[in-house]
């Protein structure tokens, strides 16, 4: 185990109405081991001790599945390796005397609420416009009823492995929701219990994407290299032909 | 304080089918005038929020987080049991049933888990017709894996996440219903308090934490599904926001908590790495299936493994257990390396840590095998530790993982305060001293979406209440009391931060106190120390933790403060329970009840109960009384792993 000593050049924004500006701070002896969070953590107490306020950032899991840490470490959302968040960076990725800037994930559909922390509702209320099958609970047939071949319920878990963080859309030189959207009709059109809604889910979500403000997909495919889950671009293929068919036929 | 268990009569497998026929229901055109609040959105709470919204009735839902689906049971990895017997090798509700309820060491009501193992069929058939991507034969049929040392393959997975699969199950229920305009979704609240009118769960209060506002939102009924409180310990494989607030704070109102020190410490987490560690990440169970636990026989050996030939290793558990050797259940692995540790010869840099070897198997099996199998999991152990299990064997060290103890219900899951409802890992009722592993998605889905709605209409149609509009004065006065708690958090902020300590320096005092005492063993001595000290981290957390910044704002700092303050007075009862509870059961070992061989030794005839502790003032004593439990369908056996 070795340490380093660090330049942070934080975003601190006090609240949505606020201006924010970038804050130089000094960090010595971080330990490599550390945690890309558990170094900001560091910083808090340091910054608490001085009696300035902490930097507020968002998190919960710190085992990169419950999509709410993320920001954007010198330009690359989640940071430097590849499908990792933020939690699971380790410092061992950065050098002695590096200088690190942290910004929150920007968009027009992401409001900043204070420093690193945004509002990402806006992918809530995709997944309301439709990303479900329409059952109630009870009543349903035997679990082995439907039989589903193993290699589509793969292809269908690996758009499922989703957790909603956002970077993709913080990448997207267009604020595009495509990513995050297109995983959620993939892996609803790749089983057997999303047929029934198929077409009517690729329309709503699609609208509810249009109406929360994120932008068109222009193939810039940035959203792909930054996802913590590699999620495949592949999948808004599926849902351009999902959207195309749908909007032809029930046009 | 009266605890009516309400388990029905009849023979056990007719008990549910009684029940849900004797219970009240109410008509569906008079649901929508009921209104229910959700506190948590986890496996239980979200699957409890749509169910109900599904019923009719008017539902509000809350949670920490920016999103429902962030709930702490997204981290679950290994899987859900069900006794379908789609393998064909034995399995049954009944062998479900025993397997739980020895598994959790005859300190569970028999009625409940024999409830659990029937819906858990049903549960598994509600989450395929979601869409739920469970791993599949080429068949196409289902696929089951055995897990935790159960004899049987009854563990449905998807792949390494199966709560995140579920969870988002769940959450897509629940997001239909909030489009359907049935839930109203309040995230990012941190619920306060509780409040009562009449002695009846009236409503709650919350902190918006991203405006510092108080508000108090009323209802016909609270169901709580707010998780466990592992992190009362400081290190634990839960997140970071779970907590036991929402539930001390209806202990605190009258809800009675049940066997507060039943906490479960799992044996294969990576070990703590430094001071600054701020959470645990657990690795598979699996890993035991062909991994080796050794350590070094001399103390202080600073050899690295590779150099320590076989006659000085220690492969304890298998010369302890022969005859289940690496594959002993949780508490006996845990409580080994923890001892193995504590006579210094544990390895690592902090000594606090065990080997866990796979040269054999690589060796049996060869690497590519040994990858295809655990290959995910030694990457994630790579990528936290930079070491490669491959090369080098794995360091791990046990951790709090999972807590049995929570709010005491009834079979109808209510705790004793009327119209207030405990579900999830928040309520005690199913595993008893020691959870299986599978089991805790399992009985999250279970009361939300097949138990919880029967208890609901069965006393809303029981009880007439009386009108409220959250203007009443117990409102008022819930909303005055959470305000006040929050200046007295504040009030050490005005004479800046000099001479003070930070909100975690107190809680990681409080974590060590109780892995000490209160953790895999416990003895009276030890206990009696850790209860005098507790006071002392009291008053220093209210004398002298600084908060910066103010409570009218999103104050990071602040919610942890009121988290851990309510961890500390928590903490007295968990000390206590395990004092009260003089015989080893489940996951911890009471030192002065061994047997010979010193293996735990349970004490039937004394604690075949459960322990539910009564608040009675800040300044008095709680007071315990006790559930006793009878087993009329099983015979409590003594556990035996030589
Ligand atoms: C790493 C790990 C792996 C696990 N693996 C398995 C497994 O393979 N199989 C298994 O069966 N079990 C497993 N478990 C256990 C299982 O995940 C949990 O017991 C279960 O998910 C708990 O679900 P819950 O719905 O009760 O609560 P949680 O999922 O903890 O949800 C709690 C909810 O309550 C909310 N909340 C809490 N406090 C408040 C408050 N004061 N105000 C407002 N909202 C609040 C939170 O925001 C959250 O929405 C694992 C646990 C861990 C830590
Ligand atoms: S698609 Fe990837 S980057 Fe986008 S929200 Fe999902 S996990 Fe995050
Ligand atoms: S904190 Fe959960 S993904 Fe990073």
């Amino acid at each position: 185990m070795s340490s380093i000593n660090l330049t942070l050049k934080i975003w601190r924004q006090h609240n949505s109405d606020a201006l924010g500006n970038l804050e130089t701070y000094d960090l010595d002896d971080v330990h490599t081991d550390m945690s890309f969070l558990e170094m900001l953590d560091i910083l808090n107490e340091k910054l608490t001790k001085e009696g300035k306020e902490p930097v507020a950032f968002d998190h919960d899991c710190r085992e990169g599945i419950c999509g709410m840490c993320g920001a954007v470490i010198d330009g690359i959302a989640h940071g430097p390796e590849k499908e990792v968040t933020l939690c699971q960076l380790h410092m061992r990725n950065f050098s002695n005397g590096d200088t690190i800037v942290i910004e929150p994930f920007r968009s027009r559909a992401f409001p900043v609420k204070k420093d690193l922390l945004v509002d990402r509702s806006a992918l809530d209320r995709i997944i309301q416009s439709g990303g479900y099958v329409s059952i109630n609970t009870g009543g349903t047939p035997d679990g082995n009823s439907l039989p589903i071949p193993s290699s589509n319920a793969e292809l269908a878990m690996d758009a499922a492995a989703c957790i909603g963080c956002g970077a993709c859309v913080a990448s997207c030189p267009n604020g595009a929701a495509m990513l995050f959207t297109s995983a959620k009709i993939s892996q609803l059109a790749l089983l057997p219990q999303g047929h029934a809604e198929k077409k009517q889910r690729a329309l709503s979500m699609v609208a509810q994407m249009d109406e929360e403000g994120f932008g068109n997909c222009t193939n810039a495919k940035e959203c792909e290299a930054v996802c913590p889950k590699g999620i495949s671009i592949r999948n808004i293929a599926r849902l351009n032909r999902e959207y195309l068919f749908a909007a032809l036929t029930e046009g | 304080m009266e605890l009516n268990s309400r388990v029905p009569s009849g023979p056990l497998a007719d008990k549910w089918n009684n029940h849900k026929f004797s219970n009240k229901l109410v008509n569906p055109a008079n649901r929508r005038k009921y209104k229910v609040i959700v506190v948590g959105t986890g496996l239980a709470g979200a699957s409890a929020s749509a169910t109900l919204a599904e019923q009719g009735y008017e539902v509000q839902t809350f949670c920490i987080q920016d999103s429902p689906r962030r709930a702490h049971s997204i981290a679950a990895q290994g899987g859900i049991n069900a006794a379908k017997n789609y393998q064909n090798d034995g399995d049954s509700v009944h062998r479900l049933f025993y397997d739980t309820i020895k598994g959790g060491d005859f300190r569970a009501r028999e009625a409940n888990v024999y409830r659990l193992a029937e819906v858990s069929n049903e549960i598994i058939d509600q989450c395929v017709a979601q869409g739920v991507p469970f791993a599949r034969e080429y068949g196409g049929t289902l696929a089951n894996r055995s897990f935790g040392g159960a004899q049987v393959s009854r563990t449905f997975y998807a792949r390494g996440q199966t709560g995140q699969q579920l969870l988002l199950g769940a959450y897509s229920a629940l997001s239909r219903q909030i489009h359907a305009g049935n839930v109203k979704m309040f995230n990012r609240r941190e619920m306060m308090d509780i409040v009562l009118v009449d002695g009846k769960a009236r409503g709650i209060t919350v902190r918006d934490v991203m405006t510092g506002e108080i508000e108090s939102y009323y209802a016909d009924v609270v169901i709580l599904a707010t998780g466990g409180y592992g992190n009362a310990y400081f290190l634990s494989t839960n997140a970071m926001a779970s907590n036991v607030t929402a539930a001390w704070r209806a202990h605190k109102k009258g809800a009675g908590f049940a066997n507060p020190s039943f906490v479960q410490i799992h044996p294969t987490c990576i070990p703590v790495h430094g001071d600054y560690q701020s959470k645990l990440t657990l690795m598979s169970e699996s890993l035991r299936n062909d991994g080796r636990v050794w350590v070094p026989k001399k103390g202080d050996d600073k050899r690295r493994p590779s150099e320590i030939p076989e006659e000085d290793r220690d492969y304890y558990l298998e010369n302890k257990y022969p005859s289940f050797g690496n594959l002993v259940p949780r508490d006996v692995a845990s409580r080994n390396a923890k001892e193995q540790c504590d006579e210094g010869k544990g390895v690592g840099n902090t000594g606090l840590a065990v080997y866990l070897d796979f040269a054999d198997a690589i060796k049996r099996d060869g690497e590519d095998t040994i990858l295809k199998k655990y290959g995910n999991l030694f990457q994630m152990y790579e990528k936290i530790t930079d070491s490669n299990p491959v090369e080098e064997p794995m360091l791990i060290y046990p951790a709090v993982h999972y807590t049995m103890g929570g709010l005491w219900v009834d079979y109808d899951l209510m705790t004793t305060i009327p119209g207030l409802f405990a579900i999830g890992e928040c309520n005690f009722s199913d595993h008893g001293a020691n959870r299986l592993g599978a089991s805790a998605l399992m009985q999250g889905l279970a009361d939300g979406y097949f138990i919880i709605a029967t208890s609901v209409a069965h006393y809303l149609a029981s009880n007439s209440l009386e009108e409220v509009l959250g203007s009443e004065a117990p409102f008022k006065d819930s909303i005055q009391e959470v305000e006040g708690r929050i200046d007295k958090l504040l009030q050490n902020s005005a004479g800046g931060p000099a001479g003070k300590l930070t909100v975690d320096e107190v809680h990681k005092e409080l974590g060590r106190l109780l892995w000490d005492h209160c953790g895999m063993s416990r003895e009276e001595k030890s206990l009696e120390k850790a209860l005098e000290e507790l006071p002392g981290i009291k008053k220093k957390f209210w004398d002298s933790v600084y908060i910066p910044g103010s409570g009218k704002d999103l104050n990071q700092s602040l919610e942890r403060a009121g988290r851990v303050a309510d961890f500390v007075e928590f903490a007295e009862i968990m000390i206590r329970d395990a004092l009260a509870r003089e015989e080893s059961c489940g996951c911890h070992l009471r030192v002065e009840s061994q047997t010979e061989e010193h293996e735990a030794k349970r004490d039937d005839e004394n604690y075949t109960h459960v322990s539910v502790w009564e608040h009675i003032s800040d300044v008095e004593a709680p007071k315990m009384h006790k559930e006793e439990l009878k087993f009329e369908f099983v015979t409590p056996s003594q556990r035996s792993y030589k």
